[in-house]
């Protein structure tokens, strides 16, 4: 019904937290963390194409069903009261398992390319020691 | 129907993404992305579904495929609009200059 409007809210508050990182990033000249090679406005970039592609698409999936409309309310349900309690059980129900899935996944790839990242820097460090 | 061919679309962008990398010119990571958010949201979905109501996991039929195939096409749109903005290759650059 309207499912999709967890994952988006959280996409709108995590794009202004990159935009407030990236800022801080440039300000003090972040290239990169030491340890891991990865910023985290780059990081967070991921968790922002994930969430508002995902958003995109099941809007339109929602538009396909005719659960919304281009006109206000623009939630069908929401022209209907007996309708009103169904949408807002599948938002906290369906909505926020949308939302943990994509976060959950964004962590476990954080970890991985930081992992990854920080392997790298470690063989580039021993190596450099290793031609000293 | 949709989350089945969602989830191939981002299996295949994947790989094309991987075999190209760590160029990535063409933004194929981009929509990459897009499919593996809209697959995450969709299996949650279909999941908390099942669990919660029953029925059939999967819905297979016309309408749920002709779906499937304009999510499809929406994802690639967003990719080109994308790809056409940040003009990698310069080509609007060079049209416009002459």
């Amino acid at each position: 019904m309207a499912c999709f409007l967890v994952p988006m809210t959280e996409a709108i508050v995590t794009t202004v937290v990159q935009k407030v990182v990236e800022n801080k990033e440039k300000n003090t000249e972040v290239k990169h963390t030491e340890t891991t090679g990865l910023t985290w406005s780059r990081k967070l970039g991921w968790l922002n194409k994930l969430l508002w592609g995902g958003t995109i698409l099941l809007a339109f999936e929602h538009l396909w069903h005719g659960e919304i409309v281009p006109w206000p309310p623009f939630l069908t349900a929401m022209e209907n009261p007996a309708d009103v309690a169904p949408m807002l059980h599948e938002i906290a129900t369906i909505g926020v398992s949308m939302a943990v899935l994509v976060t959950i996944v964004w962590g476990i790839i954080v970890i991985i390319a930081d992992a990854k990242a920080k392997g790298l820097t470690e063989i580039k460090e021993t190596a450099t020691k290793g031609v000293k | 129907m949709w989350l089945i061919l969602t989830a191939l679309a981002a299996i295949v962008t994947t790989i094309i993404w991987y075999v190209k990398a760590p160029d990535d010119k063409y933004k194929v990571g981009l929509l990459s992305w897009i499919f593996w958010g809209a697959t995450l949201m969709w299996l949650a979905d279909h999941v908390v579904a099942y669990l919660m109501e029953g029925g059939e996991f999967f819905e297979i039929n016309l309408d749920a495929t002709l779906l499937a195939i304009s999510v499809i096409i929406l994802a690639l749109l967003v990719w080109v609009i994308m790809l056409l903005i940040s003009d990698p290759k310069g080509v609007f650059k060079r049209v416009f200059k002459m």
